[in-house]
């Protein structure tokens, strides 16, 4: 059964603000959706609530992955059932290497007494370093301290093929990032392109769709989805910006609004 | 997250065995049990006339105007000295056997095997075991119980005992003076390097017990010493009391470094004065891991007395429900060139409190001397707390001191970030106080850095409710 996820009517407030007004999307295994819209609508927003930040409350909606309800699920329990999140601003843990990091993340993942050996996860990881044009001194620096922003988005997608997820949200994993890192961040995510794979890509520039192929482009505004298209869309936006969108659907401010 | 019980009841070497001592002095102190100590250990008169002085100093003296509270300490409710065994083991099949029970539980000859030069096994008040290996020996090394030292080197022990901390330098050196009893006696020759370490383990089994040890370590000049000790109790309802005196002369460039991992009972005071002195270009290193314990007091301390002195405080101390680690560390600069190092790492939780108290000292003669301090807390809920004392005392206008504070709790992103990989509420934050500490874990031997990250993880189940 291929993977399918369904957002619907999904509304999250912070501070007793609503910030969504009603998400509506839903993706199969084997698609790339992207995300667009400017500063201010909501977009990560959305990516921290469909991974359980405990900062946004969400108040309405259901997100369904293979059926099951995701709202329902500690943060650890969706990343246990195949959700994961690259994010903006990865958070830096000292004292706690890239590897035994992952390594606990990893069998996290398993039943106790199948771990994944030492020997096995480090030529795995080593390999996806290489891939990424990682050093592989990063194996053994303490989780994201002193990476560069570069260096973080990177060792965001190292996680990400590691843990062989089955929706895979990325959140402006493209800031940040020079144009040959950009290429490798998106080579990473080609490779992982698979008929069970889903991939949620918010982007504030059409850049990095022109790496990383999406099949339907989303524009948010206001805490909404407004309009929905294929490839064309995001090519349309980045020659034309995003008033035209405002114009056609008669919105004065994009942002969710004070 | 299921709740577990407090850490109190999940002390896991809380267990007691049924030895029956062969002497002990009852509870209470008079010059009369000084006395009677004296002699069953057949001390020379100088020893007696020592403990006997001291003993009026503690009376003397008052209580700590600081640190933690120390109301219910009762000194006439204290048995200051138990004999458990009336000689002592060269073979662990030597020592009596619900003895040797308790230190194999502990894991003691295990790691005896495994990769220590030297063992030494205080129980109660005395050495019951001690075996050292032969090259040291032949090297000259010495390392015995002090009891045994007085006997054999009194002259070495007279010459040195009291040198670095005197009896009156507070109402518990003092006390321990009185009426002390074991510890381990070191001696480094010349030039002589231990690779590996000698450990000694303390360990209390009787109720109202009162452990006062004196160690004393004198490392010649060009030599290196590593020392581990390692401290457990049963738990008892009532307190008892550990008070030791550890004195340590660090010769010209000699190099010591010593390891306690202290994780006493929580109904055990642990008041225990540490120092060092450091002539010219020696080392002096004190790692030093407070877990357990009802209060403990004790700020190990480097006396840089020679041209280029270096002393180091690393550690870490960990308060629970009940607890309370009044800890830190005092650098004393008295010679130029000198330099020292003060990393202390501190979490507090289930409403514990951590105290990091510390002294920078430069005298007027410390030119181009150089510390830098660094005190980081972490808190782990919101009713547990902690604070920093720092003071300082500059003599000298061509010094270097940098002092560094932070207090954190886990924050909430941090534990966001490693759940949205996969890990449980509980193992995000034992991951992120495992990281904490790492600057203390990786500079313990690696046996004892698994030992050490196994008991946080264990200090750490059922820390977030």
């Amino acid at each position: 059964m291929t993977t399918n996820f369904v957002i619907e009517g999904l509304k999250a407030s912070i501070e007793g603000k609503e910030i969504l007004k009603g998400i509506n999307l839903e993706m199969k295994g084997g698609e790339i959706h992207a995300i667009m819209g400017p500063n201010g609508t909501g977009k990560s927003t959305l990516a921290s609530a469909l991974m359980g930040h405990p900062k946004y409350e969400v108040t309405a909606g259901s997100v369904l992955l293979d059926n099951e309800e995701v709202l329902e699920m500690a943060v650890d329990e969706r990343a246990r059932a195949g959700l994961f999140l690259g994010m903006q601003y990865p958070s830096e843990i000292s004292g706690v290497t890239n590897s035994d990091f992952l390594r606990s993340a990893i069998n996290a993942r398993r039943e106790e007494g199948s771990e994944i050996s030492l020997i096995r996860f480090i030529r795995q990881m080593e390999a996806k370093m290489k891939d990424l044009d990682m050093n592989p001194e990063f194996l053994h620096r303490y989780l994201n301290e002193g990476f560069s922003g570069g260096e973080k988005k990177r060792n965001e997608i190292l996680q990400m093929m590691m843990l062989d997820p089955k929706i895979v949200i990325l959140d402006e994993i493209d800031s940040g990032l020079d144009i040959d890192a950009l290429k490798i961040v998106a080579n990473g995510v080609n490779a992982m392109r698979s008929e069970d794979r889903g991939f949620l890509i918010i982007t504030h520039y059409q850049r990095l769709l022109d790496y990383i192929k999406p099949d339907f482009v989303h524009v948010m505004m206001q805490g909404r989805i407004v309009k929905s298209g294929g490839p064309e869309l995001a090519h349309r936006l980045e020659a034309e910006g995003y008033d035209w969108v405002k114009e056609e659907l008669g919105i004065e401010d994009e942002t969710v609004g004070q | 997250m299921a709740k577990k019980s407090p850490e109190i009841e999940e002390y896991k070497y809380g267990f007691r065995d049924e030895h029956e001592s062969i002497f002990k002095t009852g509870k209470g102190l008079t010059p009369e049990i000084v006395r009677e100590i004296s002699r069953i250990k057949d001390e020379p008169e100088w020893m007696l006339d020592f403990r006997l002085k001291a003993l009026e100093t503690f009376e003397k003296m008052p209580m700590p105007n600081f640190g933690g509270n120390m109301d219910d300490l009762d000194f006439n409710e204290i048995q200051y000295f138990v004999r458990a065994s009336d000689k002592q083991g060269k073979t662990w099949e030597e020592v009596p056997s619900e003895i040797k029970e308790t230190f194999d539980k502990l894991g003691i000859p295990e790691a005896e095997q495994k990769f220590l030069a030297g063992v030494s096994a205080q129980y109660e008040s005395e050495v019951v075991y001690h075996s050292m290996q032969k090259d040291l020996e032949d090297q000259g090394v010495i390392f015995m119980d002090m009891d045994t030292a007085l006997r054999e080197h009194p002259e070495i022990v007279k010459e040195y005992i009291s040198t670095v901390i005197p009896t009156a330098d507070n109402k518990f050196s003092a006390l321990n003076s009185a009426v002390w009893s074991g510890g381990s006696f070191i001696y480094v020759p010349k030039g002589v390097k231990c690779e590996m370490p000698l450990q000694a383990y303390f360990r209390i089994n009787s109720e109202n017990m009162g452990q006062f040890e004196r160690t004393l370590i004198i490392a010649d000049e060009d030599s290196h010493v590593h020392y581990v000790e390692g401290c457990t109790a049963p738990i008892y309802s009532t307190n008892s009391l550990h008070s030791a005196v550890v004195e340590i002369i660090c010769k010209k460039n000699a190099r010591v470094r010593y390891t306690t991992i202290q994780n006493w009972a929580p109904n055990i005071y642990n008041l225990v004065t540490k120092r060092a002195v450091a002539e010219e270009n020696a080392t002096m290193e004190w790692v030093d891991g407070n877990i357990g314990s009802k209060l403990t007091m004790k700020y190990p301390s480097v006396v840089l007395k020679g041209r280029g002195a270096k002393g180091m405080v690393l550690s870490i101390a960990i308060a629970g429900k009940g607890q309370h680690q009044d800890a830190g560390a005092k650098m004393i600069h008295l010679a130029p060139d000198t330099t020292s190092t003060i990393v202390s790492k501190s979490i507090s939780k289930h409403g514990g409190k951590v105290t990091y108290r510390g002294l920078a000292s430069f005298g007027r003669q410390a030119e181009g001397a150089k510390s830098n301090i660094k005190c980081d807390t972490l808190i782990l809920d919101n009713e547990s707390t902690s604070d920093t004392i720092p003071y300082n005392e500059i003599m000298n206008d061509n010094i270097t001191l940098e002092h560094e504070a932070t207090v954190s709790k886990v924050s909430e992103d941090q534990l966001f970030y490693l759940m949205s990989r996969g890990l449980t509420d509980a193992e995000a934050t034992q991951m992120i106080v495992m990281g904490f500490i790492e600057p203390f874990t990786k500079e313990l031997p690696m046996e004892y850095a698994v030992e050490m990250n196994r008991l946080i993880k264990f200090e750490m189940e059922g820390s977030i409710g």
